[in-house]
């Protein structure tokens, strides 16, 4: 076992890319045999992780698991260095499953122009950005990973995306890759004032960089901007945000559903992994903007739902929301706020990737994303699809027993308290803000499904006979349906494994 | 005097005696056998590298000190003769349909050119290095207008040929100074006269037009405008060269002109590489986007790339020696990755020129149906250019932002990052084109074997470079010229 141990982490991460480079190969009128090898490999890479959970150490999640430690790029120092935690753990386990359930919904139904070919093997490759992402622990190799979704995305909206697919696609493209590279002057800047313990040379490992002193309050506070603009236009925070409503607007369904479900989490995985512990001190004076940032985003995403007459717009602007809450909960720098926010990650990952794919499905049945065309009196044409729809609306808006809840509370929660040397008091307005920020949410989803679902339905719809949920929907939707629900009822799941990890983190805000 | 080593000079003298053999061998071949004179050159080429093969580790000076084989010779006499069989690989079937009674003297012409480059890599004293750059150019001029009942490959040709001569006349004029003011041509002994004085005007003054005359070479801004022009003009194999090879050579003997010779005026010289390299690569860019030609927008691209390899040289004002050598470094590494993507991507326009001999870039419309294999070549090479991970092109930049970054010069880091964000744009235009937009004529192409396989080589190098490495960057320590 202890072979696995060590390179079980590679084969979550790499199983996906073999499966990609495999699917090139097979000709192109080998559909079966296309989708087959993704099922394999997704569902391989999904084993694995689910094998690493059932062995992981729930006794001690503060410790890095599963290492492997491997010289790179000897002229730098740069290592192929992969562990997991309490933190990232959660967030692997979610990008394994979402991938699975992603294919297994593609197997069936693939949106135009078809080219199931292509179409696998960017996911699976996207797969590998995005595991890769949650494992590394060295520097160069999380911005190799970082940057390795952006092509495959950018090929999954371009192609297969709906209306304004190519501007949204490079937009979302250009404003990552912006960020990005500011990030990357920033590892470089903290790498020229690093010291090994070890070897006394320059490091970009991240446990290594921890508790360094790299300069002056200046100068720290500036590498810490290098990295929030990387970071932030990933999450998206208001107001670099702006990509995303397109991108999510015009993606394919899957490829929505892993931009929310996943990719977005990496910028505030990010925050978590990297800006905090490696820059605590200015991680501190950057709180207060953080947080303010964080209330806007709440307040202005639920106020564009309210304007929203595109329903996967309506989701990707109440994404900018959730996604508020999770950084409000970050900004806090206490235990439960980042106990929170990774909550939060799981739970909105769950939940905006079901309402993604049932915004896709709607789209499939009725060929329109326009509420007032969709609706009035879905639950009299699906009745199955409409109560899907009103449980995990209602779930995302954060009623108490389902997974939006407690994300979205104890976030709230740690506002009252942030940690020591911040201003509680404005953290206790952000907090009141917040609060009404759920208010709204509550209003704009309820609006949502009562514009669906409510009322009488067109004869139009009624006479096309639309087909009700299918099996293959179904069958991708059922374990997303479950998590929502378990952890709504046993949040212990999640938080059992982050606090230990979230504790030993923000012990150095004191 | 000592004797001279003609072991250390082996390659020149095996590159010489082959292209000599194709300017006679030529004379017998009847027009549909002009081919065989491709095999000639490559073999030339292939010998010169097995003997190339036989100094490496070996450090040799002759000519009384003009001629110098080091780690940083050998680098760039192996990275010339690389590109030379790529180049010839992609020739062969252009020349075959286009000039095919005119190949001998094309062979010819060319590994004159290479020849030049190779004692570029090895000179370090001022009068090799003039002999080494017009060595290099003056072939150069005569390829540019090989399409000879073409308007635009006359104008290319006497575009490239006076500005040529006009910013060599400049150059010459430089080095006569500093021989003036040091009474030494050897870079060594430059170094040493100039150590006390840092800022004299006139030295000053002469490092600005030798400076001038190789950015002519390497198509810096101010220097750049016969660029588009020539490669667009040229037939395609050509344009490659210019872009690649004959570029290298530019960099080579700067490099070595500035990190030794004028090493102790970095004070004088690297502000005027900041201002230079942040509107090379600026205004590359910008160009680059409104381009509807594919040659053409890989000759701004090119442009913007030179302002990339450009940067390291203004980050080391007044450096200690570690920046300085990783400023080297990165600049090495740069122009080494940076010639096989570049190159890479020439041989796939010349895949699709054969058809489309327009080059333009509506013509990769729906490439990816008719070509996967060509089109995600394509892909490769232009997302490596555009600094992609895990392409080689992503650690050409990363040492470059390293570089700046530890010389504490973030602001112009900055500059580049915008200006990698404004090269993805137009990359990827061109990328996704390949694949979203249906394709005019929907056949195959056909891509001939030679193309193929100099894509192929390319291709192994981006993609493996990308994955580690320290392939290329191993190197750059051993080579370095500059002390310690």
């Amino acid at each position: 076992m202890e072979t696995f141990d060590t390179w079980s982490l590679s084969l979550v991460v790499f199983l996906p890319l073999v499966g990609a480079l495999l699917i090139t190969v097979v000709p192109k009128a080998q559909e079966a045999a296309v989708r087959a090898v993704a099922l394999v490999a997704s569902g391989g890479s999904l084993v694995v992780s689910i094998v690493v959970l059932a062995r992981f150490d729930f006794d001690n999640t503060r410790t890095f698991q599963f290492i492997v430690d491997k010289s790179w790029i000897e002229t730098i120092g740069a290592r192929y260095h992969m562990a997991i935690d309490g933190i990232s753990l959660p967030l692997l386990v979610l990008t394994t499953l979402l991938v699975f359930l992603c294919v297994v919904y593609s197997t069936k139904i693939m949106p135009e122009p078809h080219r199931p070919k292509g179409f696998f093997a960017l996911i699976l490759l996207l797969a590998t950005g995005m595991s890769g992402t949650f494992t590394s622990l060295d520097l160069v190799l999380f911005f190799v990973f970082w940057e390795l979704v952006l092509v495959p995305m950018y090929f999954l909206i371009a192609i297969w995306g709906s209306e304004r697919k190519e501007y949204s696609a490079l937009k979302f493209f250009l404003y990552t890759l912006f960020g990005s590279v500011f990030m990357l002057l920033g590892f470089l800047a903290m790498y020229f004032r690093s010291r090994h313990p070890v070897t006394g040379a320059h490091t970009f490992d991240m446990i290594a960089l921890q508790g360094q002193t790299f300069g002056s309050k200046a100068f720290v506070n500036l590498v810490f901007a290098g990295l929030f603009l990387g970071f932030a236009i990933k999450v998206p925070m208001w107001p670099f945000h702006t990509w995303l409503p397109d991108a999510h607007g015009d993606a394919p369904t899957v490829g929505s559903v892993l931009l929310a479900g996943i990719l977005l989490k990496m910028g505030t995985y990010g925050f978590i992994r990297i800006a905090l512990p490696l820059l605590p001190d200015a991680a501190r004076d950057w709180a207060p903007y953080i947080g303010a940032l964080s209330v806007v985003a709440i307040l202005y995403g639920a106020l564009c739902c309210l304007a929203q007459k595109d329903i996967k717009r309506l989701i990707a602007f109440s994404s900018v929301g959730h996604m508020g809450f999770i950084m409000l909960g970050i900004s806090t720098l206490t235990d439960t706020g980042l106990n929170a926010a990774i909550f939060g990650m799981v739970a909105h990952g769950v939940i905006t990737g079901m309402l993604f794919f049932l915004a896709g499905s709607i789209y499939e049945r009725f060929h329109t994303r326009q509420i007032d065309q969709i609706g009035p009196g879905m639950m009299q044409v699906m009745p199955y699809l409409g109560g899907i729809l009103a449980f995990s609306a209602i779930a995302s808006l954060g009623l108490p027993g389902l997974a939006g809840f407690w994300g979205e509370v104890l976030s709230l929660l740690a506002a009252f308290n942030p940690a020591e040397g911040l201003n509680v008091g404005l953290f206790r307005t952000y907090m009141v803000l917040g609060g009404v920020g759920t208010i709204l949410t509550a209003g704009y989803m309820l609006w949502l499904v009562q514009r669906l679902n409510l009322g009488k339905a067109s004869e139009k719809h009624v006479g096309e006979k639309l087909p009700d949920v299918r099996p293959v929907e179904l069958a991708a939707w059922t374990p997303l349906l479950i998590a929502i629900f378990a952890l709504g009822v046993y949040p212990r799941a999640v938080l059992e494994i982050t606090n230990s990890a979230v504790t030993g983190l923000t012990g150095l805000f004191g | 005097m000592s004797p001279i080593d003609l072991h250390a000079a082996l390659p020149e003298i095996i590159l010489t005696a082959a292209l000599l053999l194709v300017l006679t061998i030529d004379l017998f071949l009847p027009d549909e056998r002009k081919k065989w004179n491709s095999l000639i050159a490559m073999l030339g080429v292939m010998g010169s590298l097995v003997a190339l093969g036989t100094l490496v580790g070996e450090r040799k000076t002759t000519f009384a000190g003009m001629f110098v084989i080091d780690g940083y010779a050998l680098l760039f006499k192996f990275l010339f003769l690389t590109v030379a069989a790529i180049v010839i690989l992609i020739s062969i079937d252009y020349l075959d349909d286009n000039t095919r009674n005119a190949q001998g003297e094309f062979y010819f012409l060319l590994l004159s050119s290479f020849l030049g480059m190779l004692l570029m890599a090895s000179a370090r004293d001022l009068v090799m290095l003039f002999v080494a750059l017009e060595l290099v150019s003056a072939p150069g001029f005569l390829v540019a207008g090989f399409r000879k009942r073409d308007a635009r490959s006359n104008e290319a040709a006497i575009k490239f040929f006076l500005f040529g001569v006009l910013s060599t006349a400049i150059m010459l004029f430089g080095m006569s100074l500093i021989y003036g003011v040091t009474r030494a041509t050897n870079l060594t002994e430059i170094a040493n006269a100039l150590q006390n004085t840092p800022d004299d005007p006139l030295v000053v003054a002469s490092i600005l037009l030798i400076v001038a005359g190789f950015g002519f070479k390497v198509s810096a801004v101010p220097f750049h405008f016969w660029a588009p022009d020539t490669y667009e003009g040229s037939p395609i194999p050509v344009a490659a060269f210019l872009s690649v090879a004959s570029k290298a050579a530019g960099f080579a003997g700067l490099l070595s002109l500035m990190f030794v010779g004028f090493v102790h005026q970095t004070g004088s010289w690297a502000p005027g590489f900041a201002i230079m390299a942040v509107l090379t690569m600026t205004i590359g860019n910008v160009v680059a986007m409104q381009q509807s030609n594919i040659v053409r927008l890989l000759a701004y691209s090119s442009i913007a790339q030179a302002g990339y390899i450009l940067l390291p040289f203004a980050v080391v004002d007044g450096a200690g020696p570690v920046v300085l050598r990783e400023a080297f470094a990165a600049a090495l590494t740069y122009i080494l990755i940076y010639s096989f993507m570049n190159i890479g991507a020439f041989a796939v326009v010349i895949a699709v020129a054969r058809k489309q001999p327009s080059n333009l870039i509506s013509d990769y419309d729906g490439l990816a149906q008719r070509e996967p294999g060509l089109a995600a070549a394509m892909l490769f090479f232009l997302l490596s250019l555009a600094g992609i991970p895990p392409l080689a092109g992503f650690w050409a930049k990363f040492f470059v932002f390293s570089a700046a970054i530890d010389a504490d010069s973030a602001w112009i880091a900055a500059v580049m990052v915008v200006n990698s964000v404004i090269g993805l744009y137009y990359y990827l235009s061109v990328g996704s084109r390949m694949y979203l937009r249906p394709a005019s004529d929907s056949s195959p192409l056909g891509v001939s074997y030679p193309v193929a396989v100099a894509i192929a080589l390319a291709l192994i190098v981006v993609v493996a470079v990308g994955i580690f490495p320290d392939f290329f960057n191993h190197f750059s320590p051993r080579s370095t010229l500059v002390a310690g």
